[in-house]
């Protein structure tokens, strides 16, 4: 279960250093936007000496360069052999792309004698054309394990400005929730870009928790904090879930399909959210208890 | 292999290294750190695994150390040591 992932700029040490002790559940390494075009050989080479010495104590994704440009086979070639949980393909439009990077990737652990399959894939979907293909993105590989909005580069595809209340990306974002869903992958939203505004961005996660995505990409460790505790599940709904549970269980062992709690009947959806929920906390080492 | 040519990589950020390379008759390793009295010596040996390991035996090589890693002092210098290759081409 992935709430919180923290974009680290590939060319900066001191970030990338620091990665290691901030709370993030996973980091991305940049290697495309954060990185000027002339050190994106720097950049590349410092983030694999980076994963070739740091023991990070989570979950480790390396945003590659887009498609079309001259660097995507170059990352992957430096970096697939030391093994991140996940590469970040940016632009995805089509699962012809993401086609082409799987098989990349598949020759890469060959050679490097890693799984076939061991490194996922996360697409970065921050086009009109992703938004529109983008069941047949999440479905076009078995790597891919979540979908992230971009909501920035997304705005300017659609030649309209980005808000912080987010009207113009609503309908992107639930695409994205309904495709990810179908596809059996996670939604990550896309970041909340002001950094000082504490309650703006505590309204944009709960918003993206309200449409169904399951966890937030991060531009600034401040963010950390309030994003781990939205995308958790709360004390309430654990206790709930546990109420529902022995409802249920009550229910069978009368020999009933369903149950009632506080008024309200209990079916199987609603118990199958709380077989999630629990799941959800056990993760995440929450108290299942009072 | 000489450094046949100029380059460098890196900034002088805190916890980061600034290297710079050129062509020199033999090989010469300048170290500028903070921390030289306490890390010179692993400084210097991290250099020269790099440099063997691109059997590099001539050239200047000038770190302007801010504190890096060792991870970051390789990869810097791994940077400088291909961009400068890469010129040959």
């Amino acid at each position: 279960m992935i709430r919180s992932l923290l974009f680290i700029p590939g060319n900066s040490p001191v970030m990338l250093q620091n990665g290691a002790v901030l709370p993030a559940d996973a980091l991305i390494l940049d290697l495309e936007d954060a990185v000027a075009t002339d050190q994106k050989d720097a950049a590349r080479t410092l983030v694999a000496s980076a994963l070739h010495t740091v023991d990070y104590p989570k979950e480790i994704i390396v945003r590659i360069n887009s498609f079309d440009s001259d660097y995507w086979q170059q990352d992957l070639e430096e970096i697939i052999p030391l093994r991140p949980q996940a590469i970040m393909p940016t632009k995805c439009s089509d699962s012809s792309t993401i086609r082409s990077i799987a098989e990349k990737i598949s020759e890469l652990e060959r050679q490097s004698n890693i799984g076939e399959g061991t490194v996922k894939l996360i697409p970065l979907i921050e086009t009109a054309r992703g938004v529109l293909n983008a069941y047949e993105i999440a479905s076009a590989s078995p790597r891919i394990v979540a979908l992230l909005l971009g909501g920035e580069d997304l705005t300017a595809d659609l030649q309209c400005e980005r808000t912080k209340g987010g009207k113009e990306i609503f309908y992107s974002r639930s695409s994205i929730v309904i495709a990810a869903r179908a596809a059996g992958v996670e939604p990550i939203d896309t970041p909340f870009t002001d950094v000082d505004d504490d309650e703006g961005l505590i309204e944009d996660a709960k918003l993206a928790l309200s449409l169904g995505f399951s966890g937030k990409a991060v531009i600034s460790p401040r963010h950390l904090a309030a994003i781990n505790e939205i995308f958790s599940p709360q004390a309430e709904a654990v206790k709930y879930a546990r109420e529902v549970i022995s409802a249920i269980e009550g229910a069978k062992k009368a020999g009933k399909g369903v149950a009632s709690l506080h008024g309200k009947m209990i079916d199987a959806p609603i118990v199958s959210r709380a077989k999630r929920v629990l799941e959800q906390a056990r993760r995440l080492g929450l108290p299942l208890e009072d | 292999m000489d450094i046949k040519r100029r380059a460098s990589a890196g900034t002088l950020e805190s916890s980061d290294v600034l290297i710079s390379v050129r062509p020199a008759d033999k090989l010469i390793l300048k170290i500028e750190s903070p921390v030289f009295a306490q890390y010179g010596e692993q400084i210097e040996k991290v250099c020269r695994e790099v440099l063997a390991a691109f059997n590099i035996t001539s050239g200047e090589i000038h770190l302007q150390d801010q504190g890096a890693l060792d991870c970051t002092i390789k990869a810097r210098l791994e940077t400088a040591v291909r961009r400068s290759l890469s010129q040959d081409d």
